[in-house]
């Protein structure tokens, strides 16, 4: 068995399982959001309606709460659910609740590797498609509807059909100035927005054990552009000293076999990889940055789960030192612990001295809902994970994706640049 | 939920590949804490002009589709953000089915836990609907899709079918199931010290 059969093997108390198969599976970490949380709650109601007695969830322990994509509350509809959100917490007894303006808070999927919320070998479903990104721990990270979150959290267990695994080696080491974020990009220009859908991605080989975690984490994360049901990493040394720093040390790590099966193996030679771009409206239309050197830009875009993490502001921070933006530019950091490190590591003060802004962590501006949305015919190029008619805006801006090392030398020229031609 | 049999309507063609869950609801919706009411909202951003009118070259808007129970559209459709509002608005606009050649994983899954059937046929069948334009029949028992001369069976899980033509609300389906689950689980408590 591969790694996404042996977690959901064991979550499910069978010997062995095979793709296919549809197996219930305990669930060891749950999340909702500002968005799915509310979601949950109008789900709940609903069922209350039907008769149903809903006092107590499965083990609150097992559930976290982000606020994320409406905060800081973007209007008073948001801040009411703000508050309705904490109500459902403070009335089932979550504890683990990120509350922005109350010290750690951030993106859903950040905070569930910056503060080790979920672990090597768990099965961890969330209200939100890009739950995903939490795999690259060694987990079954996978994003469910409300309705089945809010089965999850009554019952502890949900069905899974146990999903066909792609296999993605990457061998060798990245050349300078290509990240994660380039490999993602090409991997799902070459399989299409629905090349894994309902399977799982998993990621291996050289380049990727010599791959640091947050750089591994964009690539899960966007296993979902890819329609994954999940995306997955077997855990090492470097995973297992990740979790260390964050107070983590007690877990049980799951393995492949070594005669573990694939429904499809990919290869790829790091050296090959070269800065790519996904053209709007869609991550599977990708191009060499190089060639798109031509397109003018209004903003760039510095944020988000995919994004915004410590090494992908550092990575922006090397670009913008001593430089100046030529375009609206904007950074917002991942989770307020990332936050503080930028700025204890100098990174906040190089972005303001280039001249952007640097704002706190939200979904808001990633997902066009507020805190620097598009106008009309706006283009911009941003690190985060999808480029959708309308995604950061107005339905007729344009969303070029990228690296932070391609964004940041993009906000230096103003139009889109290959880092490696910035002068 | 309202059990499902046999829908027969005229299908509203959205000849789009990709339409994403914002598409379908866009984000400024999300913040609506019900389940119903969503209709409204529906492909907004395609439906109304920015000045809140009606566009006219919008297939919902036009009126040879009104009362329509069937959506039509092209590949991978329902992708991108898990948001269950999509599947709230189709359903409370009046939609039953979507047909498709592929739909995004979780979306798939919220259509059944909402009473709304997705079908999957192949290219060639949903070219021929698109280009029918005549009433589409779809019998979920039978599992096929019938439009004229076209004639097309679809694939669908028995658990799904049987939720759907029984109306069965997700959590009420497994809750019956209760004495089978906690036999299970006292069968598998010594392999699994989480199964408690």
């Amino acid at each position: 068995m591969n790694i996404t059969e042996k977690i959901l093997s064991r979550a499910s108390g069978r010997e062995r399982v095979a793709p296919d198969d549809v197996v219930f599976a305990n669930v060891d970490k749950v999340m909702v959001h500002d968005v799915s949380g509310p979601g949950v709650i109008a789900v709940f109601e609903k069922l209350r309606k039907g008769g149903m007695k809903i006092d107590k969830l499965h083990d609150p322990q097992k559930v976290w709460v982000a606020e994320d994509h409406f905060v800081p509350a973007a209007d008073k509809i948001s801040a009411q659910n703000i508050v309705l959100l904490t109500q459902f917490a403070r009335d089932f007894g979550i504890t683990r609740h990120f509350k922005y303006g109350m010290g750690q808070y951030g993106i859903c999927h950040t905070l569930s590797h910056e503060e080790a919320m979920v672990l090597p070998g768990e099965v961890y479903v969330g209200g939100d498609s890009h739950t995903n990104t939490t795999g690259a721990l060694g987990a079954f990270a996978a994003g469910l509807g409300h309705t089945d979150v809010a089965y999850v959290l009554l019952n502890g267990k949900i069905w899974f059909k146990v999903p066909e695994t792609l296999y993605f080696r990457l061998d060798g080491k990245l050349p300078g100035y290509v990240m994660a974020k380039d490999l993602i990009l090409r991997i799902i220009g070459e399989i299409g927005t629905d090349g894994a859908a309902y399977k799982t991605m998993e990621f291996g080989g050289t380049g990727i054990s010599g791959m640091s975690v947050e750089e591994r984490l964009t690539l899960t994360n966007m296993t979902t552009e890819a329609g994954a049901k999940s995306g997955i990493i077997e855990p090492d040394q470097k995973i297992r000293d990740y979790l260390a720093q964050r107070g983590a040390a007690t877990y049980r790590e799951v393995h492949g076999d070594t005669d573990a099966q694939y429904a499809k193996i990919f290869e790829y030679d790091a050296s090959e990889l070269e800065p790519t771009v996904a053209k709007p409206f869609s991550p599977e239309n990708v191009a060499p940055a190089r060639e798109l050197s031509s397109v003018p830009l209004d903003k760039a875009y510095i944020g988000s789960c995919t994004g915004a993490k410590l090494e992908d502001l550092r990575a922006a921070a090397g670009i913008l030192r001593g430089r100046k933006v030529k375009i609206r530019t904007e950074v917002l950091p991942a989770a307020i612990s990332i936050y503080r490190k930028a700025m204890e590591e100098g990174l906040i003060k190089i972005f303001m001295d280039a001249g952007a802004m640097v704002g706190p962590p939200t979904c808001g501006a990633c997902c066009g809902a507020h805190m620097g949305v598009l106008a009309k015919d706006e283009v911009c190029i941003s690190t985060t994970n999808r480029n959708f008619p309308g995604r950061m805006g107005h339905v007729d801006s344009k969303t070029y994706l990228a690296s932070p090392l391609v964004a940041a030398a993009s906000a230096v020229t103003g139009k889109i640049t290959d880092p490696r031609d910035i002068k | 939920m309202e059990p499902f049999s046999k829908i027969r309507s005229v299908a509203t063609p959205l000849d789009k590949v990709n339409v994403d869950t914002d598409q379908i609801v866009p984000k400024q919706f999300l913040k609506l804490v019900q389940k119903t009411g969503f209709g409204q909202y529906l492909f907004y951003d395609w439906r109304y002009g920015t000045d809140g009118a009606p566009r006219k070259d919008f297939v919902l808007n036009d009126p040879a589709f009104r009362g329509s129970k069937i959506l039509l559209a092209g590949n991978n459709f329902g992708c991108g953000s898990s948001r269950e509002h999509a599947v709230w608005a189709l359903l409370d606009f009046g939609f039953r089915a979507v047909i498709s050649t592929s739909f995004a994983d979780i979306f798939y899954n919220n259509c059944f836990k909402n009473g709304i059937l997705p079908v999957r046929v192949d290219e060639k069948t949903l070219r021929m609907l698109f280009e029918n334009r005549s009433e589409v029949e779809i019998d979920l028992e039978a599992q096929t899709v019938t439009s004229g001369e076209i004639s097309a069976h679809f694939e669908i899980e028995s658990h799904w079918k049987k939720v759907l033509l029984e109306g069965l609300d997700d959590i009420a389906a497994t809750l019956r199931h209760g004495e089978e689950i906690s036999r299970y689980e006292n069968l598998h408590k010594d392999c699994d010290p989480r199964a408690s």
